[in-house]
């Protein structure tokens, strides 16, 4: 069952169905890892789009992670 | 127990059941493998990677909100993204902010002018490496070409050795028939010589005999010739040449 596929009222259900065993977790990562690397990276003429794309989502989440920090450099106080 | 005698029992039941049925038989938890698997040959390289529009997001986002949205759909999606972040201050524009636009128009700039040329030179090693493996499989289909050729050159000449054999077998036909020849020969010649000392005996018995038969008839009538005799005949010599030479003188 691809998350594509799932309705909005069965995704609790399609959840439940998930392995969420360390091993599990660890081939989640490992299949989200090659479907990238196959789609973007691993083609005869690759281009700036795969390597850029794993930039700005490192670069996003920095940002989240350090949002708490930013929060006090805000110019107004109430928006 | 049961399970030893079902064992001891398995080979005469899986030659009468049908397959099936033995491999209940044999207690495996398994699977057998029956498809054909194999890795070769490996499916090429795809041509091109995934469509990606600004360099960020794939193309893929922009096909899935058009059914919904047209052409104007995502970038409406996104200008409205990036007002309500700032306006709410999610995003804060902080220095930042100012050193990331410096960087991302310098990058932006450089990818625009130099990309082209980056690209067609890890092609061209792309190419380079692609080349010498192509080379070397190449190479290593002709030697081998080669090696099936001059294996069947040498089974070609093998089967000449029927001729060969055949010369080698006229030969030595050939010394045997000299040989026996000549042993022919070498028996004619040793026959023929025993043969003539046979007769050469036998002539030279008979020369004996008669030199010696004519040796004594000449002896003995030497011997019975008186002396008397002796006179008588020569008279009667006499008187005959006498009268032959009457005759002859007659005749002339």
């Amino acid at each position: 069952m691809k998350l594509m596929d799932v309705k909005l009222g069965q995704l609790g259900s399609w959840l439940a169905m998930r392995d969420f065993t360390p091993g599990g977790i660890l081939g989640a990562i490992r299949r989200g890892h090659s479907r990238y690397y196959n789609k973007y990276i691993n083609v005869r003429k690759g281009g700036l789009g795969g390597l850029s794309m794993v930039l700005a989502g490192y670069i996003i989440l920095s940002y989240m992670w350090s949002y708490s920090h930013i929060k006090h450099e805000r110019r107004r106080k109430y928006h | 127990m049961l399970s030893r005698l079902v064992l001891r029992a398995a080979p005469a039941a899986l030659r009468a059941l049908p397959p099936p049925v033995a491999v209940g038989v044999l207690h495996t938890t398994r699977t057998l493998h029956t498809t054909q698997q194999s890795l070769a040959p490996v499916p090429p390289l795809p041509e091109k990677g995934g469509e990606v529009r600004h360099g960020l997001i794939p193309e893929e986002f922009f096909q899935f909100l058009y059914p919904k949205t047209g052409v104007t759909g995502p970038y409406m999606l996104g200008t409205g993204l990036l007002l309500y972040l700032l306006s709410k201050e999610i995003y804060v524009v902080n220095h930042e902010t100012a050193a990331a636009a410096c960087i991302l128009t310098v990058i932006v700039y450089a990818i625009k002018k130099f990309g082209p040329d980056v690209a067609a030179f890890a092609d061209k090693l792309n190419e380079e490496k692609m080349a010498t493996a192509l080379a070397m499989k190449n190479e290593a289909v002709q030697s081998l070409q080669t090696a099936i050729e001059d294996e069947k050159k040498e089974q070609w000449r093998a089967e000449g050795r029927s001729y060969l054999f055949d010369a080698k077998r006229n030969n030595v036909a050939m010394l045997l028939e000299a040989n026996y020849r000549e042993r022919l020969l070498m028996v004619y010649n040793e026959v023929k010589k025993r043969l003539d000392y046979q007769v050469a005996m036998q002539t030279l018995k008979r020369q004996k005999e008669q030199d010696h038969m004519i040796q004594w008839v000449e002896r003995n009538v030497v011997q019975s010739i008186t002396p008397q005799q002796q006179k008588e005949s020569i008279a009667k010599c006499i008187l005959d040449l006498k009268a032959l030479s009457k005759s002859a003188h007659a005749a002339v």
